[in-house]
């Protein structure tokens, strides 16, 4: 579904990816683990397409398609979701309107009528119901006022709504008490699916014990320099990223 | 050539009204004439040009122009229903309008000495040269006088219509509302497409003891106009006078707002939203003075700047010397859509007397990258992501619109003044 062969990026003229390869598959669940400054946030906003990042080489191909000639509602509509670490507040947008307007734009890129007012608030009140949030959520300003964690329960909700075929998730986990990293983490695996990808982009295990991956990548100077199943990333958590940091060196 | 002269003709053609007018008409262009028109050098006038306005003379004349319920209905505001004074280049239109009790119209030409009174112009503005030139050139003026509630919202509607030479007129409204009475003033300026005239308006307000005024006030010219208001407005004590002006229109506008808070307990809120672009250019000067102690004011502007459009804010807010615990507060938030835009942002705060809350503030900014990608990266188009986000800068004040219906008229308003923000240089 994703391949990433070879990618050298930068950012202010400092290169941050330096030859970044991946894969992944349908139906993977997949982490991406590694120290600070390894890259893995850059990557994340890279796929999703936002500026400021500098491609030098290397190419991104989403099912077939040259994801970095895409602008990111173009890359939205074919079916990748970021969820922002930092979710972003827009004073005077609402919840709802903004859910609305996304998920008929992806609609409409798939062929698909507009779900009528009625349909679409039912169907969104019932996957807050399933984030154990308050409905009076959807009439507030997008994220604002938000708790960390409320704002981090948002993303999860757009992205259940909008189902995409690529969800990437940004630090996700961090900042977030027990009961709301539980809660997320539902919210991660009612979208596994056997045609959809879920690529966790994480610092910690602490999210990983709740949504088990299919695999995990470590990335250190801007290269995945190891590749493996669940238990490498236990096996981060006791040893820390330095021996792999040398690996990478 | 005087920068009055046209006027000057104008008024030497118009038909003479009672003699007691006339000797205040007089008098009002003399003054007119003593001071002329601001100079560049004039600081209220730094940023604002006259020179078009008085190259363009606006000679004023009587109009002949007559409007029926056909052409006037695109201009009304959909579902707004209420009482209504309709003016056609300054003169008034009886059979487009419905009045309430309370609310006359009274015609220059054959005014008795009873208007004096409601002409009486307050000290500070007696040298006004265009408040002078309204005064001597009115010709129908609408007059408000409120004892108790009007229960419906009074829309006093000035329509602009193209004529064959462009020429000036001079609405004239006063509003006294009297102890603990309540009243909702929408005062609009609507212009058929075309019309090239210049409008140099006066609404004088005096809210009596514990009266309240909420003011919706309007400004959408044709593109092609000029516009000029004067809203001066007097409170006695537990007054309160709620003001929205929404400016869109006009090739070159501005607007004076003065509020004398003269009483303990006067308080006065003013929200004010701006959008201007093309070549066009837009003054909003807002001063309030408070002048007794325990006096209230707060005021919110914004402005939506794209094109060459140039915007002018200057808010001043006077403190007199005994005028303790005056809780005054002003802000100013602009949003610049292009590199060609200007805005001169000024707040004046003058304060003589000691224990005051007092507070100012003026942004200047630009859409925020983030929040646009935010939006993108949901699957909103550049374009929409956009116009969604100026929407929002604008809702922070259109919600605070007293009518729905309005809001949406607003809205509507405000979204053909942003698409079609890229305007060709006004004729």
């Amino acid at each position: 579904m994703l391949e990433i062969k070879n990618l050298h990026a930068r950012v202010d003229g400092k290169d941050i990816l330096k030859g970044l390869s991946l894969e992944v598959k349908a139906g993977e669940v997949c982490a991406i683990m590694g120290p600070n400054g390894s890259g893995k946030s850059t990557l994340a906003h890279i796929l999703a397409g936002r500026e400021g990042y500098e491609v030098t080489s290397g190419s991104v191909s989403f099912e077939g398609k040259d994801l970095l000639a895409l602008a990111p509602e173009e890359r939205a509509r074919e079916g990748v979701f970021l969820a922002f670490q930092y979710p972003v507040e827009v004073p005077g947008v609402n919840n709802v309107y903004l859910l609305k307007a996304a998920f008929n734009a992806i609609r409409k890129q798939r062929g698909e009528e507009e779900l009528d007012a009625m349909d679409f608030l039912a169907l969104v009140k019932a996957k807050m119901q399933f984030m154990e949030m308050d409905p009076a959520f959807l009439n507030r300003a997008v994220n604002e006022g938000f708790s960390g964690g409320e704002k981090k329960r948002n993303e999860i909700l757009q992205m259940l709504v909008l189902e995409p075929k690529l969800a990437l998730l940004d630090e996700t986990d961090s900042g977030l008490d027990i009961d709301a990293l539980k809660v997320v983490a539902k919210g991660v695996n009612k979208l596994r699916d056997p045609k959809r990808a879920i690529v966790m982009v994480t610092h910690y295990q602490r999210l990983l014990d709740h949504v088990v991956p299919d695999k995990v990548h470590v990335l250190a100077g801007g290269r995945v320099v190891k590749s493996g199943g669940k238990e490498l990333a236990l096996e981060l958590e006791k040893r820390g990223y330095d021996w792999l940091k040398d690996a990478a060196a | 050539m005087s920068a009055l002269a046209p006027y000057l003709e104008g008024y030497a053609a118009y038909p003479k009204p009672r003699p007691w007018l006339q000797a205040l008409q007089q008098q009002a262009l003399q003054r007119a004439e003593a001071r002329g028109f601001p100079q560049a050098r004039d600081e209220a006038w730094k940023y604002t040009s006259l020179a078009t306005l008085e190259q363009r003379g606006f000679k004023p004349a009587s109009s002949t122009v007559t409007l029926d319920a056909i052409t006037l209905a695109p201009l009304l505001v959909t579902g707004l229903d209420c009482p209504r004074a309709v003016f056609v280049n300054g003169r008034y239109a009886a059979a487009l309008s419905r009045l309430p009790q309370g609310v006359r119209v009274v015609a220059a030409r054959d005014a008795d000495e009873s208007l004096g009174a409601l002409l009486t112009v307050p000290p500070e503005w007696q040298d006004d040269t265009f408040l002078n030139l309204n005064t001597a050139l009115f010709q129908d003026a609408l007059l408000v006088e409120v004892s108790g509630e009007l229960t419906e919202p009074l829309e006093f509607l000035h329509v602009s219509a193209p004529e064959a030479a462009a020429a000036s007129h001079h609405p004239r409204c006063t509003v006294k509302l009297g102890p603990n009475a309540r009243a909702t003033l929408i005062e609009r300026y609507a212009g058929l497409e075309g019309a090239k005239h210049f409008t140099n308006s006066v609404v004088q307000i005096e809210l009596a003891s514990g009266a309240k005024l909420t003011h919706l006030r309007l400004q959408e010219e044709s593109l092609q106009g000029f516009h000029l208001g004067r809203v001066l407005v007097s409170q006695a004590a537990d007054s309160t006078y709620e003001s929205h002006n929404l400016q869109h229109g006009a090739a070159w506008a501005r607007l004076d707002l003065a509020v004398a808070l003269k009483a303990t307990g006067a308080a006065a809120e003013l929200n004010g939203l701006y959008a201007v672009g093309g070549r066009r250019h837009l003054d909003n000067h807002t001063r309030v003075d408070h002048l007794a102690p325990h006096t209230a004011s707060r005021e919110l502007y914004r402005g939506i700047l794209d094109g060459q459009g140039r915007a002018v804010f200057n808010g001043k807010v006077v403190v007199a010397p005994h005028a303790a615990k005056t809780d005054a507060s002003q802000a100013n938030h602009n949003l610049l859509l292009s590199r060609g835009a200007e805005i001169d942002t000024k707040p004046e705060l003058e304060i003589y007397a000691d224990d005051v809350k007092c507070s100012h503030g003026a942004t200047i900014g630009q859409l925020d990258e983030q929040q646009l990608f935010y939006l993108r990266s949901r699957g909103l188009d550049a374009e929409t992501a956009r116009s969604l986000l100026i929407g929002a800068f604008a809702e922070r004040l259109l919600t605070l619109l007293p009518s729905l219906a309005l809001a949406a008229h607003a809205r509507r308003r405000l979204g053909a003044a942003v698409s079609r923000i890229n305007l060709p240089e006004p004729a």
